[in-house]
């Protein structure tokens, strides 16, 4: 599904290099989860597979099921499955939610040579799955994210991820900032999209929302690279001792 | 002072062949008092304060620049709207065109003609509006306007109008010199709807002078047309009485020069002004919203909220000020003007002005200059949504604060449309 090689990556604006060699394979039905202590680069790697101005690849490729993402607008990368859930969702004011995700839909629907859905076909399809997500009317009605509380953006990341139906999910530390009852409701909207064509790459700082999202796959990623990898009991060992083992392991 | 003089000639050189329109008694009397004042106070030029980011030489100078015919393909605006037309074709009262001048609730006259009458309701309002609009500042354009006018309607709001009033100005001559005076006078407790738009001529110098009763209501949306070559220059002057309210939403794509300006008076208490305005320019584009609003009694609100897009070079410019008078308290006055440029070629003038002679007053302004916001527009393209219509989305959102003081839905949506159509004809 998603492959990363080599990659490496520098600030625009500074002259810093943020990646150093990233490798990463994350299959389709996988769970995979990066973790890492501040300032790996965990967020760059979510930013360049999305698309972010600011970056420069210096070198290395990614592809979705073969397709060059480098070399592809956001909104192209959108388009072929790639979905970011950001860390900080953006407020747009006066922009309704509703009108955002039906532009979002039908905008990709376009660029796929498919039809354009209906507005009742559309309303229906939000309003069940917004509910599961417990987003009620109002917050559909209101501009996208202005107002919301932490677990309110949370939340409409998830219901985003969950209309658009995207081939990979990135989530970026989409546990900040919830307490556990909101954590909850999140990795539940997640768990409900995992499926058998359908990869996630998980990035989080803590252990706590791999207990409700289950990873096949943990990767350690320190100064740019990814340092270890290993299945779900690397999370625990993080959680237990810290990084600093780790990091002390490989260095 | 050798400035004030060789501008005071110019205006009498200028005005020497000109001679104000015959009719009724009482209309010749306040024509011929409004060609003395604007004498005395000359035509504006460059050097003006009043007019520093707006060159009025275009406006004033004998020959009227030519402005070529534009072909509108778009569906005629507020078409879906049950309402009373009245159509000025370069600025002349077209009957064939225009409906039946008969509403319930309402009596509408033209300028000329109804004007005939010694004694007309009108004589306390046209011109005098105007002239007390004069101060502190000199609005010699509108004073023009007021002695030279052609044409115009008077309308005489004494219910609730049974529907919208709908002034069309269309434009069919390349050098049309259109000079239009409305009056409106809205008894106790009456209401109108007031819809207005075209391009009106190539130039285009209208007055409306609103007289707006205790309790009444008066709704006002307007779009100026997308003739680009056009030239307005356009005054509203209001005088709101007790618990009365004011509403006025203008919106502007195109036209080379556009001044338009906004003289309101809150005379009596608990009275509501809200004018707002959403404009769009492209290339030489230059638009100008002038707003004066006087309180002059107490608990009285209000509001200005201008927004303009601005792209290739094109220009917008705001002065607005509120006055709160002594006396005037519990006064609540907010202001917000904000451009939003699309490129480093625009650029937007502000003059936000506050006088306050009140000491129990809430009055907030705000003026702001920005581009399109780079973490909402990848937010957008990142849930799939192309560059253009993204960029394109956020505008209409930019302008949303504006546009949203359009009460009713459906004429909120007229205008949506026409703004969602112009950014559609630029999307790259």
């Amino acid at each position: 599904m998603l492959e990363i090689k080599n990659l490496h990556v520098d600030l625009e604006e500074e002259d810093k290099t943020i990646l150093k060699g990233v490798n990463l394979s994350v299959e389709a039905g996988k769970v995979h989860a990066i973790m890492g202590p501040n300032g790996s680069g965990k967020s760059t790697l979510s930013y360049v597979l999305s698309g972010r101005d600011g970056y420069k690849v210096t070198d290395g490729a990614a592809t979705l099921e073969g397709h060059d993402l480098l070399d592809m607008e956001p909104e192209e990368r959108a388009a072929a499955g790639l979905f970011l859930a950001f860390q900080y969702p953006v407020e747009i004011p006066g922009v309704g939610n509703m009108t955002f995700l039906r532009t979002a839909v039908n905008s990709q629907r376009k660029a796929r040579g498919e039809e354009e859905m209906s507005a009742t076909d559309f309303l229906k399809m939000v309003r069940e799955k917004a509910k599961t997500l417990k987003i009620d009317a109002d917050m559909l009605k209101r501009p996208v994210n202005v107002g919301f509380s932490g677990g309110e953006k949370k939340r409409n990341e998830i219901l985003q991820m969950a209309v658009l139906e995207p081939k990979m999910c990135i989530l970026d530390e989409t546990d900040s900032g919830l307490d556990v009852d909101a954590m909850k409701l999140v990795a539940e909207g997640v768990n409900a999209l995992r499926s058998e064509g359908r990869g996630f790459l998980v990035i989080t700082h803590y252990q706590r929302l791999l207990d409700h999202i289950k990873p096949d796959v943990v990767h350690i990623m320190a100064d740019g690279r990814i340092v270890k990898t290993g299945g779900p009991e690397l999370a625990l060992e993080v959680e237990n001792n810290g990084y600093a083992d780790i990091l002390a392991e490989v260095a | 002072m050798a400035i004030a003089r060789k501008k005071l000639d110019a205006t009498q050189e200028r005005l020497a062949n000109v001679v104000p329109p015959k009719g009724a008694a009482w209309a010749d009397a306040i024509r011929g008092d409004a060609l003395e004042r604007l004498r005395a106070m000359g035509l504006p030029d460059r050097r003006d304060e009043y007019w520093k980011f707006t060159r009025p030489d275009s406006l004033t100078q004998q020959d009227v620049p030519e402005a070529a015919l534009f072909d509108n393909d778009e569906a005629p605006l507020f078409d879906a709207v049950d309402r009373l037309k009245i159509v000025f074709v370069d600025g002349v009262f077209d009957e064939d065109a225009s409906d039946d001048l008969s509403l319930e609730g309402v009596t509408i006259e033209r300028l000329f003609g109804a004007g005939q009458a010694d004694i007309h309701w009108a004589k306390d309002i046209y011109g005098a509006l105007e002239k007390r609009g004069q101060n502190p500042v000199d609005r010699p354009l509108a004073a023009l306007n007021t002695a030279l006018a052609t044409d115009g309607v008077l309308i005489h709001v004494t219910g609730n109008a049974s529907k919208p009033i709908h002034l069309i100005y269309r434009h069919k001559s390349v050098s049309s010199d259109a000079i239009l005076h409305h009056v409106v006078k809205l008894d106790k407790g009456a209401s109108l709807t007031l819809l207005e738009n075209g391009p009106a001529a190539a130039r285009f110098n209208k007055v409306m002078e609103i007289d707006v009763g205790d309790g009444a209501a008066f709704h006002h949306v307007r779009a100026q047309g997308r003739d680009h070559e056009r030239r307005a220059v356009t005054h509203i002057f209001a005088r709101l009485g007790a618990e009365s309210a004011f509403k006025s939403f203008t919106m502007t794509a195109n036209g080379v020069l556009t001044r338009n300006e906004c003289v309101i008076e809150l005379a009596g208490d608990d009275a509501i002004a809200h004018v707002a305005g959403a404009a769009m320019g492209d290339g030489d584009f230059h638009h100008d919203d002038t707003v004066f609003i006087t309180h002059d009694a107490e608990r009285c609100e209000s509001r200005q909220v201008f927004k303009k897009v601005l792209r290739n070079g094109a220009t917008g410019v705001f002065q607005g000020k509120i006055l709160v008078k002594a006396g005037a308290q519990k006064t609540d006055g907010y202001q917000i003007s904000q451009s939003l440029l699309l490129d480093d070629d625009s650029q937007f003038l502000a003059k936000p002005e506050l006088e306050i002679y009140a000491d129990d007053v809430a009055c907030s302004h705000g003026s702001t200059s920005g581009a399109i916001d780079e973490e909402g527009l990848f937010y957008l393209r990142a849930r799939g949504v192309p560059k253009s219509i993204a960029t394109d989305l956020l505008t209409l959102a930019f302008l949303a604060e504006a546009v949203d003081e359009i009460e009713d839905e459906g004429l909120r949506a007229d205008i949506v449309g026409r703004l969602e159509g112009w950014l559609t004809r630029r999307r790259g």
